[in-house]
């Protein structure tokens, strides 16, 4: 079946593949080897080594102020997404009324985009900070616990989503047992739950953990970096790099590589970590 | 034990109503806001239009005009339901035959496919706008389709072979021995199947491709502005922002999204967690 | 599922058939027969006047003209992308010398042009040996623009705490902040809510601040070097600067932002739109800014400013002889045509630009719609514009004894070192950064942005 299958690779794909290849493959080859030179148009490369790497470091330390922003961001807002998201699951599927349209409620934000949801919260909370006569810009602290609630009004909804789904596959004579057993609710918890509740956790882990770190829009709408680009992300920096400044492109792909490889070491430390865990649990 | 609790059960019921009407808040406030006069936004949102400040619809009048809203409003259509589309139908082929033709070539396709979807798209926005460029992808919308098919090929595929694994082979023999063509085959045997899965991938790629905004600008955005660029021109484009216009188009911008949403929500959150479970 | 599938499609098909048909940009350029030019506007405030003279131009000549605006504060990015493209643009603007150095292989030599036969002071425009690169197209000035109504209020009162009996005896910084700070003391008599207008630190709205009134130290710092005529050549050659009036430019700074109408940790969200607001509505008696500025402050609904109340007054600052300095007057607006696109697009793009500066039309639209002053020998006296800004703008550049003020911002190194300002004078505003670090950030900056 295989062999005869194997002929139709023009139809079945090709159109993705060469889509592939233009939006993704070539640029990112590209990309790692425009890291090493200096260009504002691609043609005009010239290899310089390391240096963009070197500059991204010490031409002034927005690149670094801005990993670590984002590296106490993404913590923060990991651990109140998903400790909040699983707490409303928990509720949500104790048999409450009305369970439904809360699902509906907490759910929307998540459809809402990036942008718009920028402005929707610089409204309210300069509306807040106005009583105390400042605004986001006052203190870069505004701005970092800003886009934190903004992460979570986003994202709570879309992580207790997966939570009820994994709450919900526990099978119940398992709780019952429990509980002729005599086991009190927490222990409930710790030892029936969490276990099975464990791949949902890795997903929704995952989800955040990815989603935080490569924050943009939400970034760019909010706060846009004031004050002095002191609450600008990562991926913020690697964009002010690349179209802000004339003559900077090799640095901003240099930061981008870097970026990358943060990306892709932490998604597969954390999808490492967890799912040892899930084979114990 | 559930009855014993019932005091309990009723504090929670209540807390969660409240919470919900927290949550819903900013968006009502952004709503009320959209008809108040320009100036009387940024001093004080939380107020109620009074007389002074009640505006009418002049907001959403000069919004329209400045933005070119309704036209914003039909790339972003155009964009992200062909997109959704050619996602769909591209990426379950592909799944199907990475999954069935075992060679060296679908393994490699199928790891980079994988790699793609945790490389952020800083790594290639300069680059991609460059290609897209190259190749007159850039002067059409329409040129929007072959990037999110590319660049949307990872989580996509990803799912569907997820799903194209836990299919039977011995349905695919059976309707070869009765003389179906590869085509026929996938279209009508295995799309069928697959249904449920397409549903989850375009609605993914739906929420992702509507509202996104670097990529689409980076592209696009000096000719054709779809609705987050028109959003975001109106804080940047003009050399000053005007509150008004911008709280009347955050609303006209997140009320489709919300009739979508109450219409198929069933079929959104269905989606959601099976792309999250597989994915 | 394929019913559903082909009513999506057909639902597709049509909303981008409908959304085709109304594009005025349209991106499918040189499918047409005729020619088409592109035009990269700087101007987002009058991208709309653009658009209509661009359709009359097409209906007259059959010539397309496809206008594209950059959003604010990006133009040079936007250009930067749209060169290289396929399409690039046929016309687009240079800001002075450093824009021209950076752009100086795509600018084509104007030297032979009617436009530049035009030019009524033919010093104005960017040339180098004996090429002209870039035309300017319109005067602008700025300073601060106050209500006279208020005012004369004020002079009126019998225990005001000055001399002096009318705003325009005020000659100096000294005497400035005197009337500013015995208004404030009686504001409540005068009916204004502060002085001056918001100063708007609002990303993106910061350039009253970090641009034009960083303009005038820095004018008086490269005035004081007699190696160059010309403080913007002055400015070009300086790696590094001393900021020596940075205590002057604090003088007015403080002013603006201790006399506001706004509490200094709330300038952070306001927005030029909002200044003009405030003064157009009466609340504040100045607000510091050019004669563009007249429709914004004539289109805001309950507008209770007369015309013939609005007057201009030179930004004073405590440097000294500053009684004869008049207001910032300049440009920053030059025409380029792009010297790599064919030669029949260079044409069409110079007979646009004749048109509209020569012919009744075109200038009828100069005037009127844009508002601009045209340092053109096309237009007679009375097709100056009318609106009561730009005739201040003229009666001081007229005034003698009066020196203008040199638009020496565009020896600025780069649009980074404008925000870097920008930035550390929010931070100044709420308290977040000293005057001495303000200083230090000025000087680095310039200094790092100039090595590049």
């Amino acid at each position: 079946m295989q062999e005869s299958y194997k002929k139709y690779f023009f139809l079945f794909a090709l159109p993705t593949v060469l889509a592939f290849l233009i939006a993704f493959v070539i640029p990112f080859f590209m990309g790692i080897y425009l890291s090493f030179t200096e260009f504002t148009t691609v043609i005009d490369a010239r290899w310089v080594g390391f240096s963009n790497y070197i500059k991204a470091f010490s031409a002034n330390n927005e690149f670094v102020n801005a990993l670590w922003f984002t590296v106490k961001f993404t913590v923060v807002s990991v651990i109140s997404i998903n400790l909040l998201a699983f707490t409303l699951a928990s509720i949500l599927t104790s048999g409450i009324k009305a369970t439904n349209i809360f699902r509906t409620v907490f759910f929307m934000p998540n459809l809402i985009g990036g942008i718009v949801l920028g402005y929707i919260w610089q409204i309210i909370i300069n509306g807040f900070l106005y009583k105390m006569e400042a605004t986001l810009t006052t203190d870069p602290r505004y701005g970092f616990w800003g886009l934190v609630l903004l992460m979570n009004w986003q994202l709570i909804g879309y992580m207790m989503i997966i939570y009820i789904a994994g709450i919900q596959s526990i099978p119940v004579e398992l709780i019952d047992s429990a509980c002729v057993d005599g086991a009190t609710p927490l222990q409930v918890l710790r030892h029936v739950t969490i276990p099975v509740v464990m791949p949902s956790f890795t997903i929704c882990l995952f989800l955040t953990l990815t989603n935080s770190f490569r924050l943009f829009d939400q970034n760019l709408a909010l706060t846009a970096g004031a004050p002095s680009r002191k609450t600008a992300m990562l991926a913020l920096d690697i964009y002010n790099t690349f179209y802000g400044k004339t003559n900077w492109e090799g640095v901003g792909q240099a930061k981008a590589v870097i970026f990358s490889i943060l990306v892709a070491v932490i998604a597969a430390g954390q999808l490492f970590l967890t799912r040892s865990k899930e084979v114990e649990g | 034990m559930r009855k014993k609790n019932k005091v309990f059960g009723n504090i929670i019921f209540c807390v969660m109503c409240v919470l919900s009407v927290v949550y819903l808040a900013p968006i009502f406030i952004i709503l009320m806001n959209s008809f108040k006069g320009k100036l009387y936004i940024s001093n004080a949102p939380f107020e109620l239009p009074n007389a002074k400040t009640f505006a009418g619809l002049v907001n959403y009048v000069e919004g329209l005009a400045k933005t070119n809203f309704l036209q914003s409003f039909g790339w972003s259509v155009f964009v992200t339901v062909s997109s959704v589309l050619v996602i769909v139908l591209c990426t379950s082929m592909t799944a199907w035959y990475i999954t069935r033709v075992k060679t060296r070539t679908s393994e490699i396709l199928y790891l980079s496919f994988a790699f793609s979807m945790i490389v952020p798209f800083q790594m290639v926005m300069f680059t991609m706008s460059k290609v897209a460029n190259t190749l007159h992808l850039d002067s059409h919308p329409a040129g929007l389709i072959v990037i999110y098919l590319g660049f949307g090929a990872g989580l996509s595929v990803f799912t569907f072979c997820g799903f194209v694994k836990s299919i039977p082979l011995e349905i695919e023999e059976a309707a070869m021995m009765d003389g179906c063509k590869p085509v026929q085959t996938f279209f009508s045997i295995i799309l069928p199947i697959l249904r449920p899965t397409a549903i989850t991938v375009a609605i993914l790629n739906a929420m992702w491709i509507w509202n996104d905004y670097l990529l689409p600008n980076l592209v696009i955005g000096n000719k054709f502005k779809t609705i987050p660029i028109a959003i975001q021109y109106l804080k940047a484009g003009y050399g000053s922002i005007d509150m008004g216009a911008m709280m009347a188009m955050l609303v006209l911008a997140i009320t489709p999204i919300i009739i979508f949403y109450l219409a198929c929500q069933k079929y959104i959150i269905k989606g959601v967690v099976a792309g999250a479970v597989k994915g | 599922m394929k019913k559903l599938v082909a009513l999506l499609l057909v639902m597709v098909m049509a909303i981008s058939m409908a959304a085709c048909g109304g594009t005025p940009a349209g991106g499918n350029g040189g499918k047409a027969s005729g020619t088409e030019i592109y035009f990269l506007n700087f101007k987002p405030e009058i991208a709309e006047v653009y658009t209509k003279i661009a359709a009359d131009y097409e209906a007259e000549t059959g010539v397309k003209v496809n206008v594209v605006t950059a959003a604010s504060g990006t133009y040079e990015t936007t250009l930067k992308a749209e060169i290289a493209k396929a399409e690039p643009p046929t016309i687009f603007q240079i800001n002075g010398p450093v824009g021209f150095q950076s752009w100086k292989d795509y600018c084509l030599d104007l030297s032979g042009t009617k436009l530049y036969g035009y030019l009524s002071d033919k010093s104005l425009a960017v040339s180098e040996g004996k090429g002209v690169y870039g035309i300017p197209y319109v005067v602008e000035g700025y300073g601060i623009i106050y209500n006279n109504a208020i005012m004369e209020k004020y002079f009126a009162l019998s225990d005001k705490a000055v001399s002096i009996n009318s705003a325009s005896e005020i000659k100096n910084f000294a005497t400035l902040k005197a009337v500013v700070e015995d208004m404030t003391a009686k504001k409540d008599q005068l009916g204004i809510q502060g002085v001056f207008a918001s100063t708007s630190l609002n990303q993106g709205e910061q350039w009253r601040w970090q641009t034009h009134l960083a303009n005038l130290p820095l004018y008086y710092e490269f005035k004081d070097n007699t190696a160059f005529d010309n403080t913007v050549l002055a400015g070009l050659d300086a790696k590094e600067i001393t900021f020596k009036y940075g205590s002057n430019y604090r003088n007015i700074f403080d002013l603006y932002i201790n006399n506001s109408i706004t509490a200094k940790g709330l300038l952070g969200s306001k927005s030029v739109n909002d200044s003009m607001a405030e003064f157009a509505l009466g609340q504040v008696a100045m607000v510091q800014n050019g004669n563009w500025a007249w429709s914004q402050i004539a289109g805001v609904e309950g507008n209770t400013v007369k015309a013939e109340d609005i007057k201009f007054m030179p930004i004073y600052t405590g440097v000294a002889g500053e009684e004869n300095q008049g207001l910032c007057v300049g440009t920053e607006n030059y025409f380029a045509i792009n010297s790599k696109v064919s030669k029949e697009k260079q044409d069409a793009s110079i007979a646009f630009l004749e048109w509209l500066f020569s012919s009744e039309k075109g200038k009828s639209y100069v005037t009127k719609d844009l508002g601009f002053i045209a340092p053109f020998t096309t237009f007679t006296d009375d097709e100056k514009p009318s609106d009561p800004l730009a005739k201040e703008v003229l009666a001081w550049m007229e005034k003698s004894g009066v020196t203008s003020v040199a638009w020496t911002f565009a020896a600025f190194p780069s649009e980074d070192f404008k925000n870097y300002f920008g930035d550390a004078l929010l931070e100044y505003a709420q308290g977040g950064k000293s005057w001495e670090e303000v200083e230090t950030v000025v000087k680095d900056s310039w200094k790092s942005e100039k090595a590049k």
